[in-house]
């Protein structure tokens, strides 16, 4: 009874995951090579072959993948088996441009529930949990992800998908679900419903939460957990490389592990594409050991994160990766200065306000325009308007310590900032750059 | 004896005090008086209601933030003077007032005042002999 779903590789001494790396990485590129001709081609203009790739070590002789790629060879130009071994296919929101579509075969709907699987072990899970998987299903990987790891955990597993905030916590306090799976901010707002239906941390079911697929702060941890009265787990992945569970917290909730028996990752400086050392921040790029549909090698996730080798108490062995700092899809630059929406999050809660934000940014006169809505909470509320200017100067304040630069703050009435149950619209950009 | 004034946060925009207003209109809120300070962004609706306790409620629930705040409301006669008598009895016992708005009554006019010190400014007041009136009084009137 170890927290681990397939403790043999997930504690695995490292030297075994190492060999195991340079086992399959020759092998992979060759497959890549003899499967994909775009990415042949990118190797060729690169001048290198497989037979220059022995060992891991020789990944960094290997073109990098971007989002551009996925443009440029959507729908079918990185797949690498015929369609009729396809089984599946996910998407994402193409909230930042083409959407991505990625191709499974069934291998690689098994390595991915597998991961999932892991996950939701990491966080306590057994046979004997009633997993509530809260993302949405459909096209977005939260849902199916979850929902298969669940499956291979042996729980009980609650397929309400996102959305009808009322009928998921029906279901939670109904069929006493001990394990959340969604976004963190849709935990968020359920457990804002909980508390203003009256329930304290005591009254509800759940033990743990497991979520992911947007930015989110510490505070926004701290407050989840003592707002549903569980521990919150973190859990990353991304629909190019599967989904969710490419990496994922363990109890000692300080970084996430990478699968490294499936996916090699690398720190780059993203200005040079230089491979950085342990410790350093940077890019984090992704290479799939042993996918076969949508097989991507060093795909840059435009995540900026740091990895860790430190050993870890629970006693897995696989790399830890930090909380990225925000997707650079999700990071704004305003005036200049680089702005990630979790730095926001940072000063409201640290101010007494509930994450329930959006940033609006715009340009007048070739100057950026930047206005943070907040809502106004019945802490914060009173019925003076000198007072109730006063605070709002204050999140100014923070936001300009925070940040660096001037952020208008209008205060907004409680719930009118649109919560799409999938993914919160934190930013409106207008301008036309 | 103080009262609960209710005290609404609203956007600046068109339609909002109409919401409030539906929603009180929708559930029998009767409004006693009502004033609205407002910025440029926001306005705080500040207003007198039959029933507190059932206002607040359904404020809540149709997502407006509100909150109470204890006021003193005065009876004066409605006629030239009384006001200003009214008020020199604020400077003699040095009570500051925050804000004020007013309603007339059939017979009689009612002023309401926020002060910061409401228990303090009440018992100063009372030496006076003034007395301010309470939630039943008013709902009465």
């Amino acid at each position: 009874m170890g927290n681990y779903y397939q403790e043999e590789i997930e504690c695995a001494p490292l030297e075994k995951i190492k060999a195991l790396q340079d086992d399959l990485l020759p092998k992979q590129v060759r497959y890549v090579w003899g499967n994909v001709p775009y990415y042949r081609k990118k190797m060729e203009e690169h001048g290198v072959t497989p037979d220059d790739i022995q060992s891991a070590a020789d990944l960094h002789k290997l073109p990098f993948l971007s989002k551009a790629d996925l443009k440029a060879a959507y729908p079918y130009g990185l797949l690498a088996v015929p369609l009729k071994d396809c089984v599946r296919i996910q998407s994402t929101s193409g909230t930042t441009g083409k959407r991505v579509i990625a191709f499974y075969t069934q291998s690689d709907l098994d390595i991915w529930e597998d991961c999932c699987a892991r996950a939701i072990c990491a966080a306590g899970g057994t046979n004997e949990d009633v997993c509530q998987v809260s993302y949405g299903y459909g096209l977005f990987t939260g849902g199916p992800g979850l929902d298969g790891g669940s499956h291979k955990v042996g729980c009980l597993t609650v397929p309400t998908s996102s959305g009808n905030t009322e009928r998921q916590i029906m279901f939670i306090l109904d069929l006493q679900a001990t394990i959340l799976c969604c976004t963190p901010s849709y935990a968020a707002y359920i457990g804002e419903t909980l508390k203003e239906m009256g329930y304290k941390p005591e009254d509800i079911p759940l033990k743990a939460g497991i979520f992911g697929a947007e930015a989110w702060s510490e505070e926004m941890r701290r407050d989840i957990e003592k707002t549903l009265g569980i521990k919150a787990y973190d859990i990353y992945g991304l629909t190019e490389i599967s989904g969710p569970g490419v990496a994922f917290e363990c109890s000692e909730q300080k970084g996430m592990h990478i699968q490294e028996d499936h996916f090699i990752a690398e720190i780059i400086d993203p200005n040079t594409g230089e491979v950085l050392p342990e410790g350093s921040q940077g890019e984090l790029v992704f290479t799939s050991l042993d996918k076969k549909a949508f097989p991507l090698i060093r795909y840059r996730t435009r995540d900026i994160c740091t990895l860790t080798r430190e050993k870890c108490s629970c006693g897995r062995t696989h790399v830890r990766m930090t909380k990225p700092k925000g997707r650079s899809d999700d990071m704004l630059i305003i005036r200049g200065v680089n702005v990630f929406p979790s730095q926001i999050e940072t000063v409201l809660m640290n101010n007494g306000y509930a994450a329930n934000y959006q940033i609006i940014v715009g340009r007048v006169n070739n100057t950026d325009t930047f206005e943070v809505k907040v809502e106004m909470t019945p802490d914060m509320f009173t019925d003076n308007v000198g007072e109730v200017q006063a605070r709002r100067k204050v999140l100014e304040d923070g936001l300009r310590a925070m940040l660096g630069i001037k952020a208008k703050v209008t205060l907004v009435a409680p719930k009118s900032i649109a919560r799409s149950e999938g993914k919160a619209v934190r930013v409106i950009d207008t301008r036309k750059i | 004896m103080s009262v609960n004034q209710v005290s609404v946060f609203l956007e600046n925009k068109a339609g909002t005090l109409n919401k409030l207003t539906e929603v009180l209109a929708t559930n029998n809120v009767n409004i006693r008086a009502l004033s609205l300070a407002e910025t440029s962004e926001f306005g705080i609706v500040r207003m007198l209601v039959n029933d507190v306790f059932e206002a607040t409620n359904i404020l809540k629930e149709n997502n407006f933030v509100a909150t109470l705040t204890p006021v003193l409301v005065y009876a004066i006669e409605d006629k030239a003077g009384y006001l200003n008598n009214l008020l020199k009895s604020f400077s003699a016992a040095d009570v500051n007032i925050e804000y004020m708005y007013a309603f007339a009554g059939r017979e009689r006019a009612y002023m309401i005042f926020r002060v910061n010190d409401t228990k303090q400014a009440e018992a100063l007041l009372n030496r006076n002999g003034l007395k301010s009136l309470t939630q039943e009084e008013i709902s009465a009137v």
